[in-house]
């Protein structure tokens, strides 16, 4: 199980560019070069012949792929076959300086997600992205710019962190863009909640008024010291709540995220009921099974729990739930673990870069509908997996 | 990386306090506690005594229980308070739109007579008991300009039937009329007795629903309800399964009353109602009004005797209901709807402030206008207490704000009148001004003493004992507030 390689450094950097980082949108041969930051993807000699002729000035080849002399284009990049899932409209940031580059888009996938900063004011025991101190505000401003390259019709694009609402005003503002540059694309945004607290901040979120943002906010128990502890902030249960309540007072789409662990499971069919009597006008609850990656990993021992121990707990939070008419989901828990009446709202929720089965998934008849398994960490795995045969 | 902190290191640094809550004690060593949005806590005493004394920490299980059902929050603290005030707000949100329900009485007279009739209906006078196309056209024109996007207009009686035209003309005035953007409701309240093919058409073209009274096995219905030849029970039942094939099954509801002779027969009072396939039952006491007083009928069973029967009932369905069909007891839907759920709730009878006016208003046979059902039957035993106008000199506003209506409804509110302020049972039950002021002179009345009160309780405790002790019964109960 390996994640699909998202970031890497080019093999060499050969042209006459100038140095510093760059945005660039890859572009099949044939299509007609329509910006200064497109880039034409080589697979072989009669895709550069086909450059020339569209006016490229820069390619990427795809390491061995060409002997030919390309010193006529500005900039060729020659990277790894490992990359070559890149497709036309994807787009990648590429330092020619040092030859390192990083997939930001990728126009055929669903699961596009921008981090907006690493810097956070929680400190999730189970936080699969390390937060860390560093002044990373450029990369607002690189977002700002990728949007430009992104296509219309893209289905959804998530921002996450860190906490993307430290960025404060810079994100309203990239939010705002979205809007007006694609407002077909859904957006949905990872955040700890805290910042809506403030009126002034769910004000300026829903002055927005675009037309599908979600705020993807995590509580992780209905007991102050219980969430404060999980994510290392006291006095978060209490900002985030009243967060929610801030945005959803304004008529704005919130989905409340909880994780799934060994602190968090104890209470999930309390936290459920909690949900469903405070919280039942909330778009969405997502109720999520561990990715073991980052912290998750330095925190194991207080953290593992085998699914199978809580699927009874799961199944009658998921019920609760539904009888208050609150829409659930089941998200990151393989089928077989999970009782069989919570199978429905269990959803194929990991990103396809980090998305694997198991071999013994191969026997299985439920597997095409079935979530996997993260292949991001140390992924641990439940007494509960096997094949589904019965389906 | 930075080093995580122990659980120890999350635990509240401000002291906590005890948020609003009442209790109250069911068995021995078990209490209800109570916040005021009805998350309620099964406790022992010593439990009690430490939530109270606030003898609570992290971890011990309790601090917990306590915190998630804002029994408790640490001071400085918002949003265990916000989350109450949301949740009061909407459980009160019946009050932004105020009177759904308009009651036309297009009639006194009645072809039955009932020795419980509770509208102490008349047998003759057409000219004197019927209401008229004028008060008609008046009362619509009130219950028209009501706030509500959606106006649901009744048609009671006596047996409104004996007055067909009358209702067609309101129904056809009322979808004329009507200011665009609201919708309209309609049902007629009927013993079935005159329904033919021209009333099912017009019920048809119309979306009319009906609503009649079903009590029992043969014997007993025409015991409870008489009319010439003997037959309410043979015309009300084919009366029901003409209206459920030609109107639909969901649009023919039934209610019984509780006679005394009803008392050891509820299985078979609920078996009629499966047999006819009606979609649940509502087992209801007899009120103190109208000939129910009059004939003495009232007094016959006391509340201990009725709640057993409802128990029994009760027990009787959710063994229906566990044998896979679904088919809810009513009155327990409503009360689960406030146990389970902050639903703002449409049942005038179980609101506070009281539904009188702002949940109904009933425009009578003879234009005078009453705040609720059982008020205009209080006014026929000579008691006008609940009369707030006349449909010839008052508008909408005029009778909404009257100082009477005012003053009544001020009165009623449950959370601030004695015993109701300090009962654990408070958030799910409601205030009934006419009940108390009918049978204690008074419309706050003295609830030690007053049967509505017992029965609440009661049927309150009961549901609450099923829930937690019995997951059969509670997955049925809960099935009932989730369809």
């Amino acid at each position: 199980m390996r994640p699909l390689p998202l970031s890497g450094t080019a093999k060499a950097i050969t042209g006459t560019i100038e140095p510093g980082r760059r945005l660039l949108r890859l572009r099949a041969a044939e299509t007609g070069a329509v910006d200064e930051a497109d880039i034409a993807l080589i697979r072989h000699d009669g895709d550069l012949a086909m450059a020339r002729v569209r006016g490229f000035t820069k390619a990427v080849l795809f390491d061995d792929s060409s002997t030919t002399d390309v010193t006529d284009f500005a900039l060729v990049a020659h990277i790894d076959p490992r990359f070559d899932y890149l497709a036309d409209g994807d787009v990648m940031a590429l330092d020619p300086g040092s030859g390192r580059f990083r997939v930001l888009y990728r126009r055929g996938s669903k699961n596009n997600t921008f981090l907006v900063t690493e810097r956070c004011n929680h400190y999730c025991l189970m936080c699969s992205q390390p937060p860390r101190k560093v002044n990373d505000g450029w990369i607002v401003d690189e977002i700002t710019a990728c949007i430009d390259l992104i296509d219309p019709a893209t289905q959804s694009i998530g921002f996450t962190g860190g906490e993307p609402l430290l960025e404060g005003r810079r994100f309203l503002s990239l939010l705002t863009k979205m809007r007006e540059r694609l407002p077909e694309t859904s957006v949905h945004v990872l955040t700890n909640g805290r910042a809506f607290a403030d009126d002034t901040v769910a004000t300026a979120w829903a002055e927005i008024h675009h037309p599908d943002l979600w705020a993807g906010i995590p509580i992780y128990a209905a007991v102050d010291h219980i969430h404060d502890y999980v994510v290392q902030a006291q006095g978060a249960f209490d900002e985030t709540v009243l967060g929610i309540l801030r945005l959803k007072d304004k008529g704005q789409r919130v989905e409340v995220r909880c994780v799934l662990h060994a602190i968090t499971a104890p209470r999930l069919k309390e936290t459920c009921e909690w949900f469903a009597r405070n919280l039942p006008f909330v778009d969405h609850v997502a109720l999520m099974g561990l990715e073991n990656t980052g912290f998750a990993l330095a925190n194991q021992e207080s953290l593992w729990i085998d699914p199978v121990d809580y699927a009874d707990d799961l199944a009658s939070g998921v019920q609760t739930l539904r009888a208050a008419g609150v829409n659930v989901s089941v998200y990151n828990l393989p089928l077989c673990v999970l009782d069989r009446s919570v199978w429905d709202v269990a959803v194929q929720s990991i990103s396809d870069w980090k998305n694997a089965y198991l071999p013994v998934c191969e026997g299985c008849s439920v597997r095409d509908r079935c979530s996997g398994f993260f292949s991001t960490g140390r992924p641990r795995i439940s007494r509960g997996i096997r094949p589904i045969s019965d389906q | 990386m930075a080093g995580f902190r122990d659980a120890a290191a999350y635990n509240p640094t401000a002291g906590l306090q005890l948020l609003p809550i009442r209790f109250e004690q069911l068995q021995p060593n078990r209490y209800l506690v109570n916040n005021f949005v009805g998350d309620g806590l099964l406790l022992t005493r010593q439990e009690l005594d430490r939530v109270v004394g606030l003898d609570l920490s992290p971890g011990d299980g309790l601090y917990e229980r306590a915190f998630e059902k804002l029994l408790v929050s640490v001071k400085g603290q918002q949003s265990q308070l916000q989350l109450l005030a949301m949740r009061l707000r909407s459980r009160m949100a019946f009050l932004q739109q105020p009177t759904a329900l308009h009651i036309f009485v297009v009639t006194l007279r009645c072809e039955h007579s009932c020795p419980y009739c509770q509208v102490s209906r008349r047998c003759v006078d057409r000219e004197r008991y019927d209401m008229s196309s004028d008060t008609a056209i008046r009362a619509l024109r009130v219950a028209l300009s009501a706030p509500p996007p959606t106006i649901k207009i009744e048609f009671q009686g006596g047996e409104p039937l004996l007055n067909f035209p009358l209702i067609r003309q309101i129904v056809e005035t009322a979808r004329r009329d009507v200011p665009s953007g609201k919708m309209l409701e309609f049902v007629i309240a009927t013993n079935l007795a005159l329904l033919d093919d021209d009333v099912l058409d017009f019920c048809r073209e119309n979306s009319v629903l009906l609503s009649t009274s079903l009590d029992g096995p043969a014997d007993l219905h025409n015991r409870n309800r008489p009319r010439p030849g003997s037959n309410s029970h043979q015309l009300a039942t084919e009366g029901i399964r003409r209206a459920q094939s030609a109107l639909g099954r969901d649009r023919i509801g039934a209610f019984m009353t509780t006679t005394e002779a009803s008392l050891e027969r509820v299985e078979g009072i609920i078996d009629e109602y499966l047999k006819l396939d009606l979609d649940g039952i509502f087992l209801r006491p007899l009120s103190p009004y109208g000939f129910a007083i009059k004939t003495k009928q009232f007094n016959k069973y006391g509340g201990r005797e009725w709640l057993k029967f409802y128990e029994r009932g009760l027990r009787y369905i959710l063994d229906i209901n566990k044998n896979g069909r679904h088919f809810p007891e009513f009155y327990a839907t409503l009360l689960l709807k406030r146990i389970l759920t902050d639903v703002p709730i449409g049942y005038v009878d179980l609101r506070s402030p009281a539904g009188i006016g702002l949940g109904a208003l009933v425009y009578n046979y003879d234009g005078k206008v009453f705040a609720s059902d059982e008020g205009r039957m209080l006014a026929e035993m000579g008691d006008r207490t609940f009369e707030l106008g006349d449909l010839a000199t008052d508008d909408y506003r005029s009778l909404i704000l009257s100082d009477k209506l005012i003053e009544l409804v001020g009165g009623s509110l449950s959370q601030c009148s004695p015993e109701c302020a300090s009962c654990a049972f408070e958030p799910y039950c409601g205030s009934d001004p006419v009940y108390h002021h009918a049978t204690q002179g008074d419309p706050v009345g003295i609830k030690p003493l007053s049967e509505f009160c017992a029965r609440q309780k009661s049927v309150l405790r009961l549901l609450i004992e099923l829930l937690d002790d019995s997951p059969e019964d509670a997955a049925v109960l809960r099935g009932w507030v989730s369809r």
